[in-house]
């Protein structure tokens, strides 16, 4: 067994982890032939560490490569010109590489020359691999209509999509920048991960990352839920019995603990570590980080699980009566209150990625709610039987549920609804929970299995567990923390902190959530998230339609000013022939140019027209190829 | 086994001491910002929201005219400095920075019909209503000297406006007819008319500095060419147009303030259509400045207020009103694009800002950045009906909000009957006419 060098043991170690980057679980052999749904899923895929020797990279797509050994190695120049053009196929230069020539030639010098005769051997900005950018590509606009836009229009939209590549490619140059790499756990030839303990790797682990494994003996007030805040730097715990305590976990200085002499249903921190939600047996109840009670909320009344939305200050409450309530909790107001219509509501989590609320139901449907809406958005019939847990990935893209059929599904929530993967386990999970890397974990009685996903981005397979750990006690939640390697189980006897090589994010946003980061910082980012409080109603299955073009009501704008003004004002001008001179503007004449502008635009319409029937019938045609194979019996369908 | 956890070095992220500053890692993954969308869009409302909880245009009033302002000039050389005639035939020069007037001269008798400088700051002329072109020293007399005109010229008849070549020593005066006046002569080089009416103001391209355009109460704008013995061509309106302005960016297009509350921007080159027809006002507008950047004007209106109009659009952006403020009669953009001023009738100077909610003074990068960047949100969210609204709301007078009520009924009426017409008759006959051609009633070259 070998340890990963440990950061922050000296120079010499650090050297040697910068030369050879540790290769991480996602790459394996035949990385090629997994799927690759998510547009942002080919992050870092060239990144893989290279072999000294290895100059010319294999993959065309592979670009980056160690500056100064180029400089040493490839000085001749003709080598150099082979490497560029291999380059040129997958490569982004900006534009100023043009420039750079047009005052070349200028000068009659050969590009890559200056004039003090020395040469540039990597002229123009670093070179960026097209699937770095694609990561940070914001997709652009879908606006499409059958009307001919007006040239200012057109301009428009094509100086809005020159900035906005430019910005993706400066981004994903700025991924060089990135200080931390994510964790891993690999296992020796044929070794399954899954059988490696706890302790196995609290051994291997520098101290710091082996202070992150504790279990909390709590034997009197449990079965605990718990609540990571958005940092990751504290937990809230709740114990069935009363038992509320909130501490930093990583220094384990405990804020406050407290027995609220009531059953705790669930605990949630709000936006801060300073505010927390307790869902009691009557009423739910707000307290502040020294354990006082700040709110008794009792429009809220017997609830049973919290979900906390942090860009919108909300505060989703599911009832045992069967109300789904949001409270916007800057203000203190209740946003919405939604009746499920489907009994107790005991199963609840929210889409990070898009702030919608998915409520698991007895009868095996997962229901889809935003606080706008009276209806659910969505209905999934997912199991067989009721559902006992549902979790959603970072992205929102992948949704895993669980039910007393004793099933896990993965289900792809960009718009089909399908199950992607499906497992049958001995017990079922009672608890699921993704990591910000895309690990699900799920708990089963007393055991806890965690699943990895094939490359970053795709869902975990269900096949091959990643980890598995057996805590004291029944398990009755999980979270992963965010932006460390730590998933946190509350079970029957107390707290467990399990170490997860690779599930959170390593590098993190200063100004988004910051561990580091001081009371001053706190406040002031307070104040700035309070003043972007995004409203309620923009909550929707997809978050960035508020930038696209609302089509519909263009068009029926458009149709109300025709209607207005007897006439349509962007309408094409009938064709007027110019008058000529001598006598070439006979009556014949000018009717005979007229006829022939009606030829040639109606000549241009059908053939348009036929194009558009051609790509629909190439579309109809692979559509239909991923269907079942035709059959002779196809004709008596109805 | 090979295992890897991630273990960060708290000192990586803490600042060592309270004397640096706070380490802020970034990571630009979209992944890590949710909800991109939604947080610019509040962003974008909250921007426009302090756009008009700042929109506190009005900065100074100068006062001190003894009779409503008619006429101002611009200092070509000091950004500080400003002219101003009264109708009682008093001329001021102001000081904008301490906003009081540095010097004050009885320049004629009557009103001051029109003023301007030289196009190197030593010296202005006034005309008046007594027949005579004066020019003047910029600077004060010395101790113990009279006040007195550098020269004086004596007229036939009334002169109601002038103008002063951008690069020559040449001005141009208008009354009866259009006189270019050498500066050492007492008789004009040459006098330039088409038709009989009385010219209300001429103005010199500031670019193609030999081309000069002016307006006649006939209703005509009329260009003329200071190297030709004829007028160029000229537009007949369907009102009198009281001056205009010609854009010091771009050389062929110019402003018209109308008596029919409009205001058209020309292409010099084709007359028969104006590029846009600017409609906000609900009164005469009578004067009209171009920022100096040419992207924008300023108009004074009859109606008590003043307007901010982009070039390329129909609408004002802006418009400025106080309760105190009577008619409008002469208003002035200022050379460094940041100041409005307005002379009115009731005898006072304005000083405005030119954008509403513009923070004066020096700026600090972080605030100028904070600047640009809800400028850009602005622009991005601003057809959204929210922003839209925010932005477009100003408060105005009841006088004025009735009238425009009043008039978007009229005109409503007005097209209604149109297209009943178009309507009820034989397709064809009854042409359509879009607005831009309707107040054009001819050209003549």
């Amino acid at each position: 067994m070998e340890a990963a060098p440990k950061p922050g043991s000296g120079a010499h170690v650090k050297g040697q982890g910068k030369k050879q980057k540790p290769r991480r679980y996602w790459e394996g052999g035949n990385d090629e032939a997994h799927p690759l749904p998510d547009k942002g899923s080919k992050r870092k895929w060239e990144e893989r560490p290279q072999p000294k020797d290895a100059q010319v990279p294999k993959k065309p797509k592979q670009i980056r490569e160690p500056r100064p050994k180029q400089k040493q190695e490839l000085s001749s120049k003709q080598t150099q010109k082979v490497l560029r053009s291999k380059q040129t196929q997958k490569v982004l230069r900006p534009k100023q590489n043009l420039k750079d020539c047009n005052s070349d030639q200028k000068q009659e010098l050969k590009p890559n020359q200056t004039l003090s005769g020395a040469q540039d051997p990597f002229p123009g900005p670093a070179p960026v691999s097209e699937n770095a950018v694609n990561k940070f590509r914001r997709g652009g606009s879908k606006f499409v209509t059958k009307q001919p836009l007006k040239l200012v229009t057109k301009d428009k939209l094509k100086v809005a999509a020159s900035e906005e590549e430019e910005t993706s490619v400066r981004a994903a140059r700025a991924e060089l920048l990135l200080s931390e790499e994510p964790g891993f756990l690999e296992g020796e030839d044929g070794e399954d991960t899954a059988t490696i303990h706890q302790s196995d790797i609290v051994e291997a682990v520098d101290i710091a990352s082996a202070a992150k494994h504790f279990d909390l003996n709590l034997h009197q007030f449990g079965p605990y839920r718990l609540n990571y805040s958005r940092t990751g730097r504290h937990l809230a715990l709740g114990g069935r019995r009363g038992h509320v305590a909130t501490f930093d976990w990583i220094t384990k200085k405990l804020m406050c603990e407290i027995n609220v002499m009531e059953a705790v249903r669930d605990i949630r921190f709000l936006h801060t570590e300073t505010l927390f939600a307790v869902a009691q047996k009557r009423w739910l109840h707000i307290y502040d980080n020294q354990g006082i009670e700040l709110h008794c909320v009792r429009r809220c009344d017997r609830v049973t699980r919290l979900e906390f939305l942090p860009f919108h200050f909300l505060l989703a409450t599911a009832s045992e009566t069967g109300f789904l309530t949001y409270l916007d909790v800057s203000v203190g107001k209740i946003v919405a209150s939604l009746m499920a219509r489907a009994g107790r509501l005991d199963v609840m989590t929210q889409n990070p990625h898009n702030a919608v609320i998915h409520l698991g139901h007895s009868n095996g449907t997962v229901s889809l709610w935003c606080p706008a809406m009276k209806e659910p958005v969505v209905k999934i019939l997912c199991h067989r039987g009721g559902v006992r847990a549902v979790a959603v990935d970072s992205s929102g893209t992948y949704m895993a549920t669980s039910g007393l059929d004793h099933q896990v599904k993965i289900f792809d929530l960009r718009g089909k609804y399908q199950p992607l993967t499906a497992r049958a386990l001995p017990q079922g999970a009672g608890h699921l929970a993704f990591s910000q890397r895309g690990l699900l974990a799920g708990g089963m009685g007393d055991v806890v299995t965690i699943w990895r996903g094939q490359g970053q981005g795709g869902f975990p397979s269900l096949d091959q567990p990643y980890l598995t750990h057996r805590p004291h006690g029944h398990i009755h939640s999980l979270q992963f923390c965010p932006f460390e390697d730590v998933l946190g189980a509350g079970h029957s006897r107390g707290f467990t902190s399990i170490l997860v090589p690779g599930a959170g994010e390593p590098n993190f946003d200063g100004l988004e959530s910051n561990p580091y980061r001081s009371r001053k910082q706190r406040q002031e980012w307070e104040v700035k998230a309070l003043m972007e409080k995004i409203p309620a109603e923009l909550i929707g299955l997809d978050p960035r339609n508020l930038g696209e073009i609302d089509v519909i009501s263009l068009e029926q704008k458009k149709k109300e000013r025709v209607e207005r003004l007897g006439f349509d004002p962007e309408a094409k001008a009938p064709f007027q022939p110019k008058q000529k001179k001598k006598g070439r503007s006979s009556t014949a004449n000018l009717v005979k140019r007229k006829i022939k502008v009606k030829d040639q635009e109606h000549r241009e319409q059908v053939r348009q027209s036929l194009q558009q029937q051609q790509q629909q019938q190439k579309k109809l045609q692979t559509s239909q190829s991923t269907g079942p194979p035709p059959s002779a019996l196809d004709r008596f369908k109805r | 086994m090979k295992v890897k956890m991630l273990s960060r070095n708290p000192d990586h992220y803490v600042r060592e001491t309270k004397l640096d500053l706070q380490k802020v890692p970034r990571n630009y993954d979209p992944a890590l910002h949710p909800f991109e969308v939604p947080r610019e869009y509040t962003r974008a409302l909250n921007a426009v929201k302090l756009e008009r909880v700042f929109a506190k245009p009005f900065l100074a009033s100068l006062d001190g005219h003894r009779d409503g302002v008619n006429c101002m000039a611009k200092h070509p050389k000091s950004l500080s400095t400003v002219l101003s005639g009264a109708c009682d035939g008093e001329v001021r020069i102001w000081n904008l920075t301490k906003r009081e007037c540095i010097r004050t001269l009885q320049a004629h008798e009557g009103f001051v019909r029109g003023m301007c400088t030289h196009y190197c700051g030593t010296s202005f002329f006034t005309v008046g209503d007594d027949k005579t072109v004066k020019q003047w020293k910029m600077d004060g007399p010395e101790y113990g000297e009279e006040e007195e005109p550098l020269h004086t010229i004596l007229g036939k008849t009334v002169f109601t406006g002038i103008d002063h070549h951008w690069k020559k020593d040449v001005f141009a005066t208008c009354g009866q007819q259009v006189d270019i006046w050498d500066e050492q002569r007492t008789s004009p080089i040459c006098s330039l008319t088409w038709g009989f009416d009385s010219i209300s103001s001429v103005k010199f391209n500031p670019v193609e500095t030999n081309i000069l355009g002016s307006c006649a109460s006939d209703r005509n704008i009329v260009l003329y060419d200071m190297r030709q013995a004829t007028p160029l061509k000229k537009v007949i309106l369907d009102m009198r147009t009281n001056t205009l302005c010609w854009n010091p960016m771009e050389a062929f297009v110019f402003t018209a303030a109308n008596e029919d509350y409009n205001l058209y921007t020309f292409d010099m080159r084709s007359l028969d259509e104006p590029v846009k027809v600017h409609m906000d006002h609900v009164s005469a507008v009578l004067d009209v400045d171009y920022s100096p950047t040419g992207k924008e004007f300023v108009s004074a209106s009859f109606d008590k207020s003043i307007r901010i109009f982009p070039v390329d659009q129909i609408h004002s952006r802006e418009v400025y009103h106080t309760k105190r403020m009577q008619h409008v009669i002469s208003v002035k953009w200022t050379s460094d694009n940041k100041y409005i001023l307005c002379g009115s009738d009731e005898m006072n100077i304005r000083l405005w800002k030119a954008n509403a909610s513009e923070k004066l003074g020096v700026l600090t990068s972080r605030e100028k950045a904070a600047f640009n960047y809800n400028l850009k949100l602005k622009e991005k969210f601003k057809y959204h009906p929210q922003i839209s609204r925010i932005a477009r709301h100003r408060h105005l007078p009841k006088t004025i909000y009735g009238q425009i009520k009043e008039q978007r009924i009229m005109k409503q009426a007005r097209q209604r009957k149109e297209m009943n017409r178009i309507k009820h008759s034989k397709p064809g006959s009854i042409p359509f006419v879009p607005e831009k051609k309707k107040h054009i009633v001819a050209v003549v070259k």
